[in-house]
């Protein structure tokens, strides 16, 4: 240990427990909700509901995951949130890099104002917009369908930013060295560009398949049948609809909700935490 | 595009000049200017339908009567001109709604503030090791679904089984409903939206703090300045454009609250929790698509005046 080598100061060690004693205790009322949601979700109804309450469960079930994959459809809306997350996050990777390659690198007419144009709607909010939104997928007959569900979120002002500020740093020389060679336009950018993008599209696709994931305005103004719910809106939906709410049930939807994330994020961190340094958003 | 004029000037006479390079010139300069608009053009239809458009709409539509029966038939719908702003102020409802609405931001804004930066500091420290675990797990909560999230504090805070009361239970105080009482359920929701969002905080002042230089703790040391000396006078004043930045960042997304009391409290109890957004919703759900339009325009007013009102705020305190 270093501390047997050097020797600390007193001040340094008694400052240096309170800070751990500090960090630790946040920690655990950070994580502790989240481990509790694990542990009460294989617990029966009983023992969840049981004063004093147990912490590790004295009886391991997995009766709440059954009821949620047999009689609540739970595959169906799994099924559904992750088709919607993928075409979303798909077309927000080809048509966000397009824009962002065009506004960074090619020089065309209208350019400044296009991207001042989209930055402008980056601050507002869903809430603004859903109304007439649901106006239009409903003229165009698309709602309650997987269309309806994605369209209106395959375009999205942060990936053309995020896009745009990494294109920026990309030398020119190596483009035109590209187009020299002969590649065409479109050559050069799904060949060339595309690949040296990797890790803005990475955080790109990582922050947009998170943010579809978690949405829940739109699919539950969309859905209209059970059918077409994601996952977070069956989960509001059930938590809601019932008087006296079934607790065991409800953590085993929430963990099937948030257990994919977590893990997602604990083996990609680097990139959320630098999606975040570099652009500053979410 | 602003090149400047000195590059410019000698091309120009070259290319009047010789005519025929002229047109090679446009010609390029013509093809250069469609191929940066194919590749802008299918984000631009898509943004332009359902983002720009929608908009634009959402403030027409404010002025309209416009109701879910007349998706069906466009012609009955009439221009209103103000009515639904003026019916929209004079809605208790409403005023209920932005009330409870103001006070989340007010208080939670600085709650969560605060607990970021706590955090934050505490691990820049040089004494903590193990920095990237904390960081992650402080993290954890902002890539979580709000729904999900909801749903367990729901179950923490229930007045017999939940996890708070019990713990409350041990030391003898017995704890309240938290959710059913209507002066503690938005406090109760306040909490909780700092507890899952300070860590993007965490993570933004963190870069903030690294950005200072090592040099001026070194004087202020030298200065006799002790630690919380050193916080007030260096580390704060230079990480004011962050924390300018999370307060607004912070303030935009704490405006549109909505999944904690759709999923807690119903916007209940007494609507102690009914939010501007949740109005909206209700309204929506209502088919009173004019009137929501209007409420949503009102929303985004505010968004816009409360970012407006934080720059002014933390510039002049300079």
């Amino acid at each position: 240990m270093s501390t047997m080598d050097t020797p600390v100061r007193g001040r340094d060690r008694a400052a240096r427990i309170a800070l751990y004693a500090v960090l630790v205790a946040g920690l655990l009322v950070v994580v502790g909700p989240f481990v509790w949601m694990l542990l009460s979700s294989v617990k029966p109804e009983a023992e969840i509901r049981q004063v004093p309450p147990t912490w590790l469960p004295e009886t391991v079930t997995l009766e709440h995951y059954r009821e949620l994959f047999s009689r609540l459809n739970f595959p169906r809306y799994f099924g559904n949130s992750l088709v919607v997350a993928v075409l979303t996050t798909a077309g927000n990777l080809v048509f966000c890099s397009a824009l962002g390659y065009a506004l960074a690198k090619l020089r065309f007419p209208g350019r400044r104002v296009l991207f001042a144009f989209v930055l402008g709607t980056l601050m507002v909010p869903g809430m603004v917009t859903f109304v007439p939104q649901f106006v239009l997928v409903s003229n165009m007959g698309l709602v309650n369908s997987y269309a309806g569900l994605v369209l209106p979120f395959l375009a999205g002002p942060f990936g053309v930013f995020l896009m745009r500020q990494y294109l920026l740093s990309i030398p020119d020389d190596i483009i035109e060295a590209a187009r020299i060679d002969g590649a065409g336009e479109w050559r050069v950018f799904w060949s060339v560009v595309l690949p040296l993008c990797r890790p803005a599209l990475a955080t790109l696709g990582i922050l947009t398949f998170l943010a579809s994931w978690n949405n829940f305005l739109w699919p539950l103004v969309v859905a209209t049948t059970e059918d077409r719910y994601t996952l977070p809106v069956a989960l509001a939906l059930y938590s809601v609809g019932q008087n006296r709410i079934d607790f065991g049930l409800m953590l085993a939807g929430a963990v099937v909700v948030v257990l994919p994330v977590v893990v997602v994020f604990l083996v990609l961190q680097r990139h959320f935490l630098r999606g975040i340094a570099t652009t500053g958003l979410k | 595009m602003t090149a400047a004029p000195a590059t410019t000037a000698p091309s120009r006479p070259a290319a009047t000049d010789r005519p025929h390079r002229t047109d090679g010139v446009t010609g390029r300069r013509r093809r250069r200017a469609l191929t940066g608009w194919l590749f802008a053009a299918p984000f631009t239809v898509l943004f332009a339908v359902f983002m720009a458009v929608p908009v634009v709409a959402s403030l027409a539509m404010s002025f309209t009567d416009l109701r879910s029966t007349d998706l069906r038939n466009p012609w009955s719908v009439d221009v209103v001109g103000l009515d639904n702003y003026v019916r929209l102020f004079s809605d208790a409802l409403f005023r209920r709604a932005a009330v409870n609405t103001l006070v989340f931001v007010v208080v939670g804004v600085p709650l969560t503030i605060v607990a970021g930066l706590a955090a934050a500091t505490a691990l820049n420290s040089a004494l903590v090791r193990f920095r990237a675990a904390f960081r992650v797990g402080f993290y954890l909560p902002v890539v979580t679904s709000i729904v999900a999230i909801a749903v367990v504090w729901r179950f923490l805070l229930d007045p017999e089984a939940g996890l708070v009361n019990n713990l409350l239970r041990v030391v003898g105080i017995d704890g309240p409903n938290w959710l059913g009482d209507s002066s503690l359920a938005l406090p109760s929701i306040t909490v909780m939206a700092a507890w899952r969002n300070f860590g993007f905080l965490m993570v933004i002042f963190l870069a903030g703090l690294q950005a200072v230089p090592a040099d001026l703790y070194e004087a202020a040391r030298i200065d006799g300045a002790g630690r919380w000396a050193q916080f007030r006078h260096v580390t704060l004043p230079m990480l004011r454009p962050t924390l300018l930045f999370g307060a607004v960042v912070t303030g935009i997304g704490y405006l549109q609250l909505f999944e904690e009391p759709f999923v807690m409290t119903r916007g209940g109890p007494l609507s102690s929790t009914l939010s501007v957004s949740y109005h909206i919703y209700n309204q929506f759900g209502f088919g009173n698509y004019g009137y929501a339009a209007a409420a949503s325009y009102v929303l985004f007013v505010g968004i816009v005046a409360l970012s407006a009102l934080q720059f002014r705020l933390l510039r002049s305190s300079e």
